[in-house]
C-alpha cells in the first residue's frame, strides 16, 4: 500500500511539472502577441496553477482512492492541457484581428529553439524589435529543433495570413515546397542566420559570414604578431562541431591566412563547443605540445574558458602580455568578461542581433523597394586597449572595439 | 618450478578480469608504439610529474593521471549500471539526462533562480551538493517505480526520463547556461592537494558499493533476481524491493556525476552535460565483462570498462587522430575487445588448445 501511494504521489509531481512546464511555454507564446496577451497569459497561468494545485491535492487525497486519484489526475491534466489550447487559440484570433485592422506589420518568426545563450539572444532581439510600441505584431514559434514542426508553423503563418515570414531554417534542404506555397500567398520570407539551399524563392538572407570571422582573426593575429615583434606562430586550434557551418568558416578563414603567412598549425581537434571539451582538448595539446606552442584559438568561448582552466593546471600563461596568444570567437557577455579579465588575448563575435537588418529589409519592402539578397549582420571584434591593433580583411578596414564595463553591459 | 609456473597460468586464465585487463593494456601499449615510432621517449604517455600550476600549486600531471581524473564519471555511473543490469535485465538509458537535471537543479539553487551568471553562492553550498544527490535519487526512485512495480520495460521507463530530465533542466535554468564561477563548488571537479578532486569522489564511490557489496548479502539478492526473479520471490527475496533499489542507487550515482560534471566547468550546461554518458556507462559495463543479460556481475570489470573508455579517448588524443577520423578508431578497438570477449570466439580459442594438447597426444601413439 505504500509503495502504492509513494509511486501515485511521484507519478502526480512528474505530471505537475509537467502541467508547469507547458504554463510557462504558453505564457512565452503570448509574450510575443501582444494584443489581449496579458489576459490570455493570466488565463494561461490560472488553469496552470489550478491544474498543479488540483494534481497535488489529488494526490494527497490519494491514501484512501489511489486509483480513482490517478484518474482524477490525469482528467486535470488533459483539461489544463485543453485549457492552455484554447488561451493560445485566443492569441491566435486576436493576432489576427490586429492584422485585419491594417495598422500594424504582422511578422511570423520560426525560430530554430533555444540550444544556447546566443540563439535565445537572437530570439529576445527579434522580441524587442518586433515589438507593438515600434507597430509590428510579432507571431513567434520555437520549433524546439524540429524540422517537420518548424514546416507546420510556416505554413501556420501563411493561414494566419501574417505580411512577411522569418525563418531560421533547421536544416539546409526540403524547404522548396513550403517557399513556393509562401510565394504564391504572397508573403515575403526573409531567412536568416542559417542557409537554405534548395530554394531560392525567399527575399533576403540575414546573418553572419564565419569565413570572415575566421579571416579577421587571423589578420587580426598577423598586425599583433607584427606590432609585438612575435616572429613564429604556433597555432593550436580547438574546433568546434565537426561540420557544422560555425566550424567549418572559422577554421577555413583563419587558415587561409594562416596558410598565406606561412604559419605553423601544430594540431586541430574538436571540442564540440563545450567547456569540458574544451578542457580535455587543451589538457592533451599541453602535454603533446608542452612548450612548442604560442597561439591558442577556440571556435568559441565556451571551449575557451575550458582551454583556460587546462593551461591553468599545465602551468601555461597564456593572454595579454604573456607567450600564448588566446583567441576566442562568439564574445558571449561570458567571454567578454574573460576579456576584460586579460584572460582572452581577442574575443571574434558572431553577432545574433539580426532583427534590426531584418527590419531593415521589410522597411524597404514596405516602400517598394527590393532589398540586396544576402546582406551580413555588422560583426564586431573585441579586445582590450593594447591589444587593438588596426588590420584589414579583404581589403576592407575594420576597427575593434575595447572592452569596457559599458560594452559588457550592453551585450547580450 | 615448471608445474609451479603452469598453475599461476592457469590461475590467470581463469581470473574473470583477464580480458578486460588486457583489453585496458593493450589499448595504452598502442602509445609506446607510437612514442617509439616517434622517436621520442616510449614510456612518456606513462609519466606522471608534479607540475607547478600558474596559481602556483603543484599537482600530478601526465596522461594517466587524465585518464583517471576525466573517466570519473564514467566510472560513478557505471557502478549504477552494474547493478541495474544485473537486477532487471535492462539498462537504465536515462543517467546523462539525469546528471545534467541534477546539475542544473544544483546550479539552479546555487546562483539562485534566473540568475545565468555570479561568484556569489545564494545558498550555502551544502544544500545545492544534497539537492544534486537528492534530485538524482527522486529519478532513480521514478525509473525503479516504473520498472519494479508497474512491470514496465527498464528501456522504456527510463526513455522518459531521458527525454524529460533534460528538459526540464532546461526550464530550471531558463534555457540558459547558469556560470557559478565559484572556487569552493569548484572544488569538486578541481584538485585536493596534488590529487584531481574527481579520482577522490570516484574512489570514495567505489569503496562504498565494495563495502556494501561484501559485507551485506545485498549482492547476492540482486544477482538471484537478475538470474530468476519468480526464484528470487518464492525463495522469499522481495524482488521488486531489490530492483526498485538498483535503480535508486543508479541514480544516486548519476547525481553525484552530474555533481562533478558540472563543478568541473563551474557552470551548468543542461544541454551538454552527461550527452551520451548513458551509452559509454552502458558500454563499460559491457566491456567490463558483463551480461546485459542480467543475473551475474563482476564491478571491478566494470570499473576497468570505464576506464578503458577514457583511455581510448585520451591515446586518441595523444595520438593527434584527426577528430572527424576518432569515432571511427574508437569503434573499432571496441569491436576488437567486445569480440574477443564473445563466447563463440573464446570456444574456438579453447577447441584450438585442446586440439594442440591431445593432438601431440595422438601424435605419440601413432
Amino acid at each position: 500500500m505504500k509503495r502504492k501511494i509513494l509511486s501515485v504521489l511521484l507519478t502526480a509531481a512528474f505530471v505537475a511539472a509537467t502541467i508547469a512546464g507547458c504554463g510557462g511555454a504558453a505564457q512565452q507564446a503570448a509574450d510575443t502577441t501582444q494584443q489581449a496577451a496579458d489576459t490570455a497569459a493570466a488565463a494561461a497561468d490560472t488553469a496552470a496553477d489550478t491544474a498543479a494545485d488540483t494534481a497535488a491535492d489529488t494526490a494527497a487525497a490519494a491514501e484512501e482512492k489511489v486509483e480513482e486519484a490517478a484518474d482524477t489526475a490525469a482528467d486535470t491534466a488533459e483539461a489544463a492541457a485543453d485549457a492552455v489550447e484554447e488561451a493560445a487559440e485566443e492569441v491566435q484570433e486576436a493576432a489576427a484581428d490586429a492584422g485585419a485592422s491594417g495598422e500594424t506589420i504582422n511578422v511570423g518568426f520560426a525560430q530554430v529553439g533555444h540550444e544556447s545563450d546566443w540563439r535565445t539572444a537572437s530570439t529576445k532581439s527579434a522580441q524587442d524589435v518586433f515589438s507593438a510600441a515600434n507597430g509590428y505584431n510579432l507571431s513567434f514559434v520555437d520549433c524546439d529543433n524540429d524540422s517537420a514542426a518548424q514546416l507546420e508553423a510556416v505554413r501556420g503563418f501563411i493561414e494566419q495570413g501574417v505580411d512577411y515570414i522569418i525563418i531560421d531554417p533547421i536544416v539546409s534542404t526540403g524547404w522548396d515546397t513550403v517557399l513556393t506555397e509562401c510565394d504564391e500567398a504572397g508573403i515575403p520570407v526573409i531567412v536568416i542566420d542559417r542557409t537554405i539551399d534548395d530554394s531560392d524563392k525567399y527575399v533576403s538572407w540575414v546573418g553572419s559570414d564565419f569565413l570572415t570571422e575566421g579571416k579577421a582573426a587571423g589578420e587580426w593575429l598577423k598586425a599583433y604578431a607584427d606590432k609585438q615583434g612575435i616572429k613564429e606562430i604556433n597555432a593550436l586550434i580547438i574546433q568546434g562541431t565537426t561540420g557544422s557551418s560555425a566550424q567549418i568558416g572559422r577554421t577555413d578563414g583563419f587558415k587561409e591566412i594562416a596558410d598565406r603567412e606561412g604559419w605553423t598549425i601544430l594540431d586541430m581537434q574538436t571540442g564540440d563547443f563545450t567547456e569540458e571539451g574544451g578542457q580535455q582538448v587543451m589538457e592533451s595539446y599541453c602535454k603533446s605540445y608542452a612548450g612548442k606552442f604560442n597561439v591558442v584559438v577556440c571556435e568559441n568561448d565556451n571551449e575557451a574558458f575550458g582551454a583556460m582552466t587546462a593551461m591553468d593546471n599545465a602551468g601555461v600563461k597564456y593572454g595579454p602580455g604573456n607567450d600564448v596568444v588566446l583567441i576566442s570567437y562568439d564574445a558571449c557577455t561570458a567571454g567578454l568578461k574573460e576579456v576584460q579579465a586579460g584572460k582572452i588575448t581577442a574575443d571574434f563575435e558572431c553577432n545574433p542581433l539580426a532583427a534590426p537588418t531584418v527590419e531593415g529589409v521589410i522597411k524597404t519592402l514596405q516602400s517598394g523597394g527590393t532589398p540586396e539578397k544576402q546582406i551580413l549582420v555588422p560583426d564586431n571584434w573585441y579586445a582590450l586597449k593594447d591589444q587593438i591593433v588596426d588590420f584589414s580583411v579583404d581589403g576592407k578596414a575594420m576597427s575593434m572595439i575595447e572592452v569596457t564595463d559599458e560594452v559588457i553591459e550592453a551585450q547580450y | 618450478m615448471n608445474s609451479n609456473g603452469n598453475q599461476l597460468w592457469k590461475k590467470i586464465k581463469a581470473w574473470p578480469l583477464l580480458l578486460p585487463v588486457v583489453a585496458l593494456l593493450l589499448v595504452m601499449a598502442v602509445n609506446i608504439f607510437h612514442d617509439l615510432m616517434q622517436g621520442s621517449n616510449p614510456l612518456s604517455f606513462f609519466t606522471i610529474t608534479l607540475n607547478q600550476t600558474t596559481s602556483g600549486g603543484t599537482i600530478l600531471y601526465g596522461r594517466i593521471i587524465d585518464i583517471l581524473n576525466r573517466g570519473s564519471e564514467v566510472a560513478i555511473l557505471a557502478l549504477g549500471m552494474t547493478l541495474v543490469v544485473s537486477s532487471s535485465a535492462g539498462t537504465d538509458i536515462s543517467v546523462g539526462s539525469v546528471m545534467s537535471l541534477s546539475a542544473s537543479f544544483c546550479c539552479m539553487l546555487l546562483a539562485g533562480y534566473g540568475v545565468a551568471n555570479t561568484s556569489e553562492l545564494a545558498v550555502p553550498l551544502i544544500v545545492g551538493v544534497l539537492a544534486a544527490f537528492a534530485m538524482g535519487t527522486l529519478c532513480g526512485a521514478f525509473n525503479g517505480t516504473l520498472v519494479a512495480y508497474f512491470g514496465i520495460q527498464p528501456m522504456v521507463a527510463t526513455l522518459i526520463l531521458f527525454s524529460a530530465a533534460r528538459a526540464i533542466g532546461l526550464l530550471l535554468c531558463n534555457n540558459l547556461i547558469v556560470y557559478v564561477r565559484n572556487s569552493s563548488f569548484g572544488a569538486f571537479g578541481a584538485f585536493t592537494g596534488p590529487v584531481p578532486t574527481p579520482i577522490l569522489i570516484a574512489a570514495i564511490c567505489i569503496a562504498l558499493v565494495a563495502l556494501v557489496l561484501r559485507n551485506t548479502s545485498l549482492g547476492m539478492y540482486i544477482q538471484s533476481v537478475g538470474i530468476n526473479a519468480k526464484a528470487s520471490r518464492i525463495a522469499g527475496l522481495n524482488s521488486k524491493k531489490i530492483i526498485f533499489l538498483t535503480y535508486v542507487i543508479c541514480g544516486f550515482f548519476a547525481g553525484v556525476a552530474g555533481l562533478v560534471n558540472s563543478s568541473r566547468i563551474t557552470s551548468a550546461d543542461s544541454n551538454n552535460i552527461g550527452l551520451y554518458y548513458e551509452m559509454d556507462a552502458i558500454l563499460a559495463v559491457a566491456l567490463g565483462g558483463n551480461s546485459l543479460g542480467g543475473g551475474k556481475f563482476n564491478l571491478a570489470g566494470s570499473i576497468i570498462g570505464a576506464y578503458t573508455i577514457q583511455a581510448i579517448t585520451t591515446t586518441l588524443y595523444a595520438l593527434g587522430v584527426s577528430t572527424d577520423q576518432a569515432p571511427v578508431y574508437k569503434a573499432i578497438i571496441v569491436i576488437i575487445i567486445v569480440a574477443i570477449q564473445s563466447a563463440p570466439l573464446k570456444a574456438y580459442f579453447r577447441k584450438r588448445s585442446n586440439i594442440k594438447k591431445t593432438g601431440t597426444k595422438e601424435a605419440a601413439r601413432a
